[in-house]
């Protein structure tokens, strides 16, 4: 079976390593905050000036003035700092913050992603993720294999405007686990119960496939 | 001490006109200058350049002066949510210029504080770098963005003193401190005034010397755009 948006955020939860600052995205990414696991303490930081941000407030205490980058009401939890924009993409760009993963709408085998723009569709702009990408040691991509019409969103080349060059460390997507390398994608692992030709099929990109490749462990 | 206060909306107002640029604090509507706005809304200016992080909902925010076509210009890094917006983009009425936010905070801080212009990693390779001079630093390209300045920094903040001291609260803090410095006429509104020696001097965030003019808002709707909450267990 194919992950769901939960699941892929469970698997990239794995990756979160012990005592980091770490930055998560809008949509898939700000689920991975529900899947910490045991014995691993993480510090989120939210590029809108909020490092140790905590979960939703209880109904009735939201503030206006404590948000998230998504524009979300959120709390915050002890040793929490509130900074202005320059202080916090100061940790971004001086690389204070370990961890970064966002979506992506395309990403490529030399490791571009391309986030923020539709030509004549969408036209939302860019946030913070180009200085996210930019800047960042590692970035994991949180995103589905193909689009609606089946077709893969993990490429050659990205056909949309790019949010960012040569900067993707991995990517999970529904399907798979992928690791960015000089020669292409690397599989690492599969969704569970999906098939190697299913992961080749959904892949347009150069896909590196050597030995045996293990079924994702939750 | 000098004294920064002014009476009414309309003084701190004064000397706005049309084809001015103006800088706008705020996060989405979180720590946005609702009085300053709304007067400006009512003000007959046009031709207005506007520099600040987000554009507003339909009918808060900058959203009031995109609906009266006040506005020519925005310069900003994420616009959606407000659909008079994207279609005033769409159809050419309005310019939009897109720029990362961590070098829209950049460039406004710098503009304040004398720098003419820095080297950014973020942007490089994309349609942001097109035109800029590239070098490469520690074996990684950069590209050079320019300092903001503004006519009018219009910036929001929880307390303020008569001398133009400000403290912030929150995310409500976002772009505007970096907004108030780069003002030539910086003109601040708060929750609440206080009298100069009321603020811890420890505890002042945004000093004075950046502030020419500071009003207590007459009221704050605090709009959320996002309301997320958890159950009780």
């Amino acid at each position: 079976m194919a992950l769901d948006k939960n699941q892929i955020a469970q698997r990239i939860a794995q990756e979160l390593e012990h005592n980091t600052y770490v930055n998560l995205g809008i949509g898939i990414p700000t689920l991975v905050a529900n899947y910490i696991p045991k014995g691993i303490d993480i510090e989120f930081q939210s590029e809108n000036g909020v490092l140790g941000m905590g979960a939703f407030p209880f109904e009735g205490e939201e503030d206006p003035d404590l948000i998230n980058a998504g524009k979300q009401t959120i709390t915050t939890l002890d040793g929490a700092v509130l900074f202005d924009s320059a202080t916090s993409f100061a940790m971004i760009r001086g690389q204070h913050v370990q961890l970064t993963v966002l979506g992506a709408m395309e990403v490529s085998e030399n490791g571009d992603i391309a986030n923020w723009k539709i030509p004549g569709k969408m036209v939302k702009g860019m946030g913070g993720a180009m200085d996210l990408v930019a800047s960042a040691d590692n970035i994991i991509v949180a995103m589905m294999h193909t689009n609606r019409a089946g077709e893969s969103k993990i490429l050659k080349k990205c056909t949309l405007p790019i949010t960012g060059v040569n900067c993707v460390k991995k990517v999970v997507t529904n399907l798979a686990v992928l690791e960015v390398t000089e020669n292409g994608f690397k599989l690492l692992e599969r969704a569970p119960g999906i098939s190697l030709e299913e992961i080749k099929n959904a892949t347009e990109a150069t896909l590196i496939i050597e030995g045996d490749i293990p079924e994702m462990v939750f | 001490m000098l004294n920064k206060v002014v009476s009414n909306i309309d003084e701190a107002l004064e000397g706005v006109e049309n084809n001015m640029t103006f800088m706008v604090g705020g996060f989405g509507l979180s720590g946005i200058p609702e009085n300053a706005i709304e007067a400006l809304s009512k003000k007959d200016v046009f031709g207005l350049t506007c520099i600040s992080n987000n554009a507003g909902v339909d009918d808060f925010g900058l959203g009031l002066l995109l609906q009266r076509k006040q506005v020519k210009k925005m310069i900003s890094s994420y616009v959606g949510e407000n659909a008079e917006f994207e279609r005033q983009m769409l159809s050419g009425e309005l310019e939009v210029d897109l720029i990362p936010q961590g070098s829209l905070a950049e460039r406004c801080r710098a503009g304040g504080a004398g720098i003419p212009a820095f080297f950014t990693p973020a942007g490089y390779g994309t349609e942001v770098a097109e035109g800029k001079e590239v070098r490469e630093y520690n074996g990684k390209p950069h590209i050079l963005e320019s300092a903001l300045t503004a006519d009018f920094a219009f910036v929001k903040a929880w307390k303020g003193d008569t001398a133009g001291n400000l403290i912030f609260k929150g995310t409500a803090r976002n772009f505007n401190p970096l907004m108030a410095m780069a003002g030539k006429i910086t003109v601040a509104e708060v929750e609440e005034l206080v009298p100069a020696g009321e603020l811890d001097p420890n505890q002042i965030h945004t000093p004075g010397i950046f502030v020419q003019r500071i009003f207590q808002g007459e009221k704050y709707e605090k709009r959320i755009e996002q309301k997320t909450t958890r159950k009780r267990d």
